[in-house]
This record gives C-alpha cells, sequence and structure tokens, in this order.
C-alpha cells in the first residue's frame, strides 16, 4: 500500500503496464468468442433437433423449408419438399424446437436474474410461487370453466400474474426486503397456490381431466402450435431482451442494496421492474408448457463457471444456454422411448437434482 | 474537492430517535472523524450523508448544493461510500468488485474504456492488490476485503469518500495503511472511528456523537479531552502528547464503574 509520503491525488493515473491490461482484454474477447459459439450452436441445434423423429429429412431440407415458409425462399439451397414433410417440419416440429429455446431461454434468464435480485444463489424462477399460481390458474380454467372459453394458456399466465401481484403486496411493494424474506415469501405463496390447485382437483377433476392436468403440470413441449408459439416466443424475446437493460444494476446488487445505491443505482426500480419482466417471462413459460424446474438454477451457475458472474456477459450466455440445454431435452424426451414421449419436466428434474447438489457444494467452498 | 454540511438533520426509526438535529461539516480535502459510543449514530449518520436514507427533517449540502439537487447518478460519480462488513452472495474477483466503481460513469451496454481500465489499474496499485486482482472475493483476507472495497471507491475517482469503521477486523499495520493511504489522498473524507489514538492521529476535525447529538466538534485536543471522553465514553483516561511526534496521545485507565470501585479498594485496603 502507498504510504503518506506520496501526497499525489486520488486521480492521478498509474501507468498501465502491458503486463496489466492484456488478461482484460483477453477476458473480453473470450466473453465475444463464447457469444458468437452460443449464437451458432443454437443455430445449429434448432435445425438439428427438427431432424430427430420419425422420416428421413436432411438438414439442408430443413433450412430451406423454414427459409421458404419465412419469405426467404429465394435463397432456399434446396427444392420444395413433399407436402406431408413440409408439414411435419413447418407445422410440428419447427414450432415445437422454437418453443423450447424460448422457454429454455425464459427460465434460465429469470434464474439468473432471481439471484441476483434475491441475493440468493439457490433462487429460482419456481421459488416466487409463479409456477404455482400458474398452475391454479390453468386447473381452474379447465376444471372450473372460469373465464369461458379462455384457454389453459390464458389461464396459466394469468395465475402467474395474481401469484406475482400477492408475493409483491405481502412484501410491501417496492420496499427493500431482505433475500430471506423475499425466499420464504415465495415459498408461502407457492404453498398457498399448491395448496389451491389441488383442492380444486379434488372436488371437480374426473379421472381424464386430471390425468391431462398432471401431465401439463410436469412440464411438456407437446402441445406446440403456431397459434400460441408465435405469442409466447414473442413475449419472452421482448422480456429478455428488456432485461438486459439491467445489467449494470444486478452487478452493483453483489454487495447488497445500499452498496448499489451508492454507485446510483435505482435501486427500487429496479428491482420491481426486474421482478415484473421475469414473472411476465415465467408465466409465459410455464403456461406454454406446464413447470420445467430446474434449468433457472442450473444454466446461470454453468455460465457463471465457464464465462464469470459480470451480467452483461451472463444474461445473453444464459439465455441462450438455456434455449439449447431445453431444445436437446425435448428432443430426448420424445425420441428416447419412442413411441411414448417423456414430460421434459422429469427429465430436468433427473438430471437437476444431482447437479443442484453440485451447486450446493461449490457454494460452500 | 467538496465540502459536505448538514444542517439540522435528524432521522427516527418506529418513532425512536436516532439522530436529532445534527450540524456538521466535513471541510474540503480533509479527514473527518465520526467518534461516538456503539449505537450513538455513526453509521446512521453515515447513510443519511450518502443518501440512502431521506432525513426526516434538515438537508445535507455538497458544495452548495442539496442531495436531492445532485441526484442520484452524480452524486456517485464524486461520492464513495466504503460499509462496514458487506458480503458478496456469488463468486466475483478482485478487479470486477473494483470495475463496480466504474458503474456512474458507464452507459447501460457500454464496455469498459480504456480510461476506465486505467483507473481500475491504478485503484489496484494504490491498494496493493495488483497481484492478487483476479483472485476470487472469497478466498480474501478480512483485510484484503477492506482494501477492495476502498479500491472500488478509488474507481470511482470521488471527490468525498464516507467510510464506517474501515479499520474494523484489520490489524494493526494494515489499519495504519489504510489511514496513511486515506490521509494522502486529495479527497474530502469522513470516517467513523472505534480508536481514539487513531482518530488523534490521523483526522483534522473531530465530530463526537452521543445518542444521537453532537456532543463536541473541532480539533482533535479540544474533543479528545479527558472530561468528554468520561462523559461520553464513560471511561477514565489520560490524555498526553507522544513526546515524539507530538500526537495526542490517550491512555485508558479504568471504566467509570471500575474506578469507584478502585478508589473503594485503596480507601479500605482490608
Amino acid at each position: 500500500m502507498t504510504t503518506s509520503s506520496h501526497k499525489t491525488a486520488a486521480r492521478a493515473e498509474v501507468p498501465t503496464s502491458r503486463r496489466e491490461g492484456a488478461p482484460v482484454r483477453r477476458r473480453r474477447a473470450s466473453t465475444a468468442a463464447l457469444l458468437f459459439l452460443a449464437v451458432t450452436v443454437l443455430l445449429v441445434s434448432v435445425v438439428a433437433a427438427s431432424l430427430f423423429g420419425s422420416a428421413d429429412i436432411q438438414p439442408l431440407d430443413v433450412v430451406s423449408t423454414i427459409l421458404r415458409h419465412i419469405g426467404l425462399g429465394g435463397i432456399a439451397p434446396t427444392e420444395p419438399l413433399p407436402g406431408l414433410l413440409d408439414a411435419l417440419i413447418w407445422e410440428s416440429r419447427f414450432p415445437r424446437v422454437l418453443l423450447a429455446a424460448a422457454v429454455g431461454m425464459a427460465l434460465a434468464v429469470s434464474g439468473a436474474v432471481l439471484q441476483a435480485v434475491t441475493r440468493n444463489p439457490l433462487a429460482d424462477p419456481y421459488l416466487l410461487g409463479v409456477s404455482s399460481g400458474a398452475s391454479t390458474g390453468a386447473v381452474a380454467v379447465l376444471l372450473l370453466g372460469i373465464g369461458g372459453s379462455v384457454s389453459l394458456s390464458t389461464g396459466a399466465f394469468a395465475g402467474g400474474l395474481v401469484s406475482f401481484g400477492l408475493l409483491l403486496l405481502l412484501l410491501g411493494g417496492g420496499r427493500v426486503a431482505s433475500p430471506s424474506r423475499v425466499v420464504l415469501t415465495g415459498v408461502l405463496v407457492s404453498q398457498f397456490f399448491a395448496a389451491v390447485t389441488s383442492v380444486i382437483l379434488m372436488v371437480s377433476g374426473d379421472a381424464n381431466s386430471t390425468r391431462g392436468f398432471t401431465y401439463w403440470l410436469l412440464g411438456t413441449l407437446g402441445g406446440a402450435r403456431w397459434e400460441g408459439v408465435t405469442v409466447t416466443v414473442v413475449i419472452i424475446l421482448i422480456g429478455v431482451v428488456a432485461v438486459q437493460f439491467f445489467a449494470p444494476a444486478l452487478d452493483a446488487f453483489t454487495f447488497g442494496w445500499d452498496s448499489a445505491a451508492a454507485l446510483g443505482i435505482n435501486v427500487t426500480a429496479a428491482r420491481v421492474w426486474l421482478m415484473v419482466l421475469t414473472s411476465v417471462i415465467t408465466a409465459a413459460a410455464v403456461a406454454a408448457s406446464g413447470a420445467i424446474g430446474f434449468i433457472g438454477l442450473l444454466i446461470p451457475h454453468a455460465v457463471r463457471v465457464l464465462a464469470g458472474p459480470t451480467h452483461r456477459s451472463l444474461l445473453p450466455l444464459s439465455a441462450i444456454a438455456g434455449a439449447v440445454f431445453l431444445i436437446w431435452v425435448d428432443v430426448f424426451a420424445r425420441t428416447a422411448f419412442s413411441p411414448h414421449e417423456l414430460p421434459a419436466g422429469v427429465i430436468t428434474a433427473l438430471l437437476g437434482a444431482p447437479a443442484f447438489a453440485l451447486v450446493l457444494k461449490r457454494l460452500e467452498s | 474537492m467538496g465540502r459536505i454540511t448538514t444542517t439540522h438533520l435528524s432521522w427516527s426509526v418506529k418513532g425512536q430517535r436516532l439522530l436529532d438535529g445534527i450540524d456538521m461539516e466535513a471541510h474540503d480535502g480533509k479527514v473527518t472523524g465520526l467518534l461516538g459510543p456503539n449505537g450513538s449514530g455513526k453509521s446512521t449518520l453515515l447513510r443519511l450523508l450518502a443518501g440512502l436514507r431521506r432525513p426526516d427533517t434538515g438537508t445535507v449540502r455538497y458544495d452548495d448544493t442539496t442531495l436531492q439537487g445532485l441526484g442520484r447518478r452524480v452524486l456517485a460519480r464524486r461520492l464513495a461510500v466504503v460499509e462496514q462488513d458487506v458480503t458478496a452472495h456469488h463468486h466475483v474477483t478482485v478487479r470486477q468488485v473494483v470495475e463496480l466503481g466504474r458503474t456512474p460513469f458507464r452507459g447501460r451496454f457500454d464496455a469498459l474504456t480504456e480510461h476506465d481500465r486505467r483507473t481500475v489499474d491504478a485503484a489496484l496499485e494504490r491498494t496493493d492488490l495488483t497481484d492478487r486482482q483476479h483472485r476470487s472475493w472469497h478466498t480474501l483476507s478480512g483485510g484484503e476485503k477492506q482494501r477492495a472495497q476502498l479500491a472500488r471507491a478509488l474507481a470511482q475517482e470521488p471527490r468525498e469518500i464516507l467510510l464506517d469503521e474501515p479499520t474494523n477486523h484489520l490489524d494493526i499495520r494494515h489499519q495504519l495503511e489504510l489511514l496513511d493511504l486515506l490521509t494522502s489522498l486529495d479527497v474530502t473524507c469522513v470516517v467513523a472511528l472505534h480508536d481514539l489514538n487513531l482518530a488523534a492521529r490521523y483526522c483534522d476535525h473531530l465530530v463526537l456523537l452521543q445518542r444521537g447529538q453532537v456532543v463536541a466538534a473541532g480539533a482533535p485536543d479540544s474533543v479528545l479531552t479527558p472530561d468528554l471522553i468520561k462523559s461520553v465514553y464513560g471511561v477514565e483516561v489520560l490524555v498526553d502528547r507522544e513526546p515524539a511526534t507530538g500526537t495526542l496521545r490517550i491512555t485508558y485507565l479504568a471504566t467509570a464503574t471500575r474506578t469507584t470501585a478502585v478508589q473503594a479498594m485503596q480507601l479500605d485496603p482490608g
């Protein structure tokens, strides 16, 4: 440490040696490289995942089919496929892959944000009770007929938002609450809505609808149709992009609210916006696919190990990693035990439970 | 550089008045020490000075502008705050911690500029952390963590720094080095301290708090008197000057309650 004999100003610039500057530049470059790599892997995954399943399809045919349907047929590398195959790719596989990507993206980004906002490394979208609220909304629409012709997804979306509103109310609006209070309130909301869901199922569910609902609850991407997928993808993309605006705030949260405020961050506004954005994208994801767990916990931790905790890189990389991860989980879910299909949520839970243990171990070290 | 003044600053929590009509001034480029027993309001006063809590009454001014007039982000470009005992909730490196100091200067999507990097390098250098910049925060000792927080503050290129008991958990050498560094900076400094000898040695100006009120303020030799120390801390002290340097020296004799016991024993040795 410099001693008082140097009466130099704090702003005096100490000459930067090459040795000091080099590692930073290398790390920045590697973030850009990782992002480029991640986007490439995502694009390849979208095409490759559409190949899996019955019928023999070539990768270039998938590319051509997609290009033709989005009005870029002029640059399509191959001849049009027969109508049946074209429909298989465009009406069934591609929307499903796209939904998997969007849902994986939403859950991973929600996890990364919530871990910073609650200052709790074990935070996960499910923690806030949004998925339980969504389940209640879905079951209310499905079994009680509330809302008339409203679809299951709309009910789930509304339920997710209602549970989030309740959470904010219990936390006392935008006031600064302690991490443990946020987490415990999330558990409370979650348990409450789980109980309401059970009551509705017990009272008015017949065997058939209960089974259908249970399957939805386990998390599956099987229901992907363009109509719903487009809305889900648009909501999630807007939310994920908007969250990037708060990357500096999320970094500043590292040492708590006062520390962030002293760095010029409007803490209350940032936290409220982040909570609202994560709830909307989580509700959209759960509404479209049911409750797929653990992605929000595991992907951000894995990305932190690879690329560091800075949110300017963590958020986009988590988004893409989450998308790629769920795309391949879904491919496994629909092909591994074909013709039987596993719910994707079951697979993420199978992978997630042991990985959760690893995260815990890492946190203790 | 800047002057910090407060006029009639009060703050209560749940009906309990923690600060009561504080008028104080931190002079341009000087080190002002906040003294007082636990619970006297030092940390609370620092939070109000930093604009982290809104006072019930009174104002805080930086030069001639009020806190509200400055705004959060503009304030963060001149004022740095070093809190007590902060914890990180995930793994960050020392360099990433120091880079946080550039937050008020960066746009949402801006990468670090050459100037940002030089400022961060300089802050690491000044706090002797250059060779530890890629270490994880969680592997640092208490003293290194404190220095990393100070480096983060320096990276803000501050005109004013507020520090809440920065010498806590530091061994004596690091305490001296930290305060040496602080006094060598060309900034206005307000620092809460427990150690009266360190306060006497390093501060230009002292503010003594008791139950949320200023009981004395001024140069160290006018504040650190045996009578004031006894009435505020309840401790008997001997105040003299260290022969070699002439700085004030406070020697603790006994707590006020024990003194009576000692006197009683002397009266009745049997």
